[in-house]
């Protein structure tokens, strides 16, 4: 999928876009009719990230994370922005003009997949009960707070199954660091 | 200048998520942008996004085809040059935050923050302690905290959670000491009665979960005092 991008970034493929597009597209409607909104929005909000996804395509470091957490990073930012009417303060990652994604190394790319791949493990590892609040704040937006009533279990609780999951994955990819 | 103290797991993973409560995350924002290592690990906790988002079950796009590219722009290149800077950067640094091991805090930030800690238009609370209060769009409160040396840091959450980013002098507590970079982000479990360190002010960037009610601050100031 790096690879996709990476064509659109060097050539304007627009049959590598349309790869992406096909893949992301209904995938981030998805991702915002999690957060409860009705499917006209989610599907204005699928088109506006993969839009941006073809115009930022050159700003993107291959090298350094994968085609999935770059959109899922778009389209985070554009869930708090236009659903949430929030700001979002978060960067976008490895947005580096400096460094052309035809600058990638190919090892460290195959590292970036190996990456990906431990992460999916580690996440696929969890228990329930971790893998749950782990769903809840990514994919359904909620802050520990409302995971806590939704789950009608103490913010501690919530906090601490956060904590694990999270040292799992980082486990995970102890030695690719 | 290194930075010792750093955002909870538990809060980085939420700031990665998109689900921190939005004062939160403009705090979590500007350590990020100073703290190398926990720029390192939202970078890994995006890749949990990433993960996620791939797997999730498709939903039906209304429009199966990526519009013509003559709607799209024939070429995403030339965006290079008009597209934003990377956040932060060409933004007016903050002096107290330029001075701080890396990085300014992320432009929207940038923006909100004044130009000069110097010239802040302080609201004096008493005890030696000032706020000025930041305007930001959703859940929770966020501004600046001044506190003459020696002084108690007061809590500015109400119960919840709250974050505690030093810009400017530095505190301490019975977790240690903070200098700026350093960001307090402490279980609500843990009791702690910050006291900014003798010789210079401290000025704090802090966010609440719920906004500040400072109302009851002097009450709380004094009640060490009433215990007596």
């Amino acid at each position: 999928m790096a690879d996709l991008l990476r064509r659109v970034a060097e050539r304007s493929d627009t049959a590598a876009f349309r790869e992406l597009y096909q893949t992301y597209g209904p995938r981030v409607k998805a991702f915002m009719m999690r957060q409860g909104t009705d499917a006209a929005t989610a599907e204005d909000l699928a088109q506006e990230t993969l839009f941006t996804v073809w115009r930022r395509a050159s700003l993107y470091a291959a090298d350094k994370g994968s085609a999935a957490t770059w959109i899922f990073a778009i389209a985070r930012n554009l869930r708090i922005d236009r659903l949430r009417r929030e700001m979002p303060w978060q960067e976008l990652p490895e947005e580096r003009p400096e460094a052309a994604a035809s600058e990638a190394l190919p090892d460290e790319a195959l590292a970036e997949k190996e990456r990906q791949a431990r992460v999916r493990a580690a996440l696929a590892s969890l228990p329930p009960e971790q893998h749950e609040v782990v769903v809840l704040s990514y994919l359904e937006g909620l802050s520990h707070g409302e995971i806590a009533e939704r789950l009608r279990v103490p913010l501690g609780t919530v906090k601490s199954r956060m904590r694990i999951a999270y040292q799992k994955i980082r486990a995970g990819l102890e030695d690719l660091r | 200048m290194t930075i010792t103290h750093h955002l909870d797991d538990a809060t980085l993973m939420s700031f990665a998520a998109g689900s921190l409560p939005a004062a939160l995350s403009a705090v979590a924002a500007a350590h990020v942008a100073m703290c190398t290592r926990c720029r390192r690990e939202v970078a890994g906790l995006e890749r949990v996004g990433g993960t996620l988002l791939a797997e999730l079950p498709p939903a039906t796009l209304d429009r199966a085809e990526p519009p013509a590219s003559a709607i799209w722009g024939q070429d995403p290149r030339p965006d290079v040059h008009e597209n934003p800077r990377r956040a932060g950067e060409g933004a007016d640094p903050i002096p107290a935050i330029a001075g701080a091991p890396r990085g300014a805090p992320p432009a929207p930030l940038a923006r909100l923050l004044p130009r000069e800690l110097d010239n802040v238009r302080w609201r004096r609370l008493g005890l030696g302690v000032w706020h000025h209060r930041l305007a930001v769009a959703g859940r929770g409160g966020l501004g600046l905290l001044k506190v003459a040396p020696g002084r108690v840091v007061p809590e500015h959450g109400h119960a919840g959670a709250e974050l505690t980013l030093v810009l400017r002098g530095s505190f301490h507590d019975a977790t240690g000491r903070y200098l700026p970079g350093d960001v307090a982000d402490l279980d609500e479990t843990i009791e702690h009665k910050p006291i900014a360190d003798p010789g210079r002010e401290c000025i704090c960037l802090v966010a609440s979960e719920r906004p500040s009610r400072f109302r009851g601050l002097l009450a709380r100031l004094l009640q060490p005092l009433h215990g007596l």
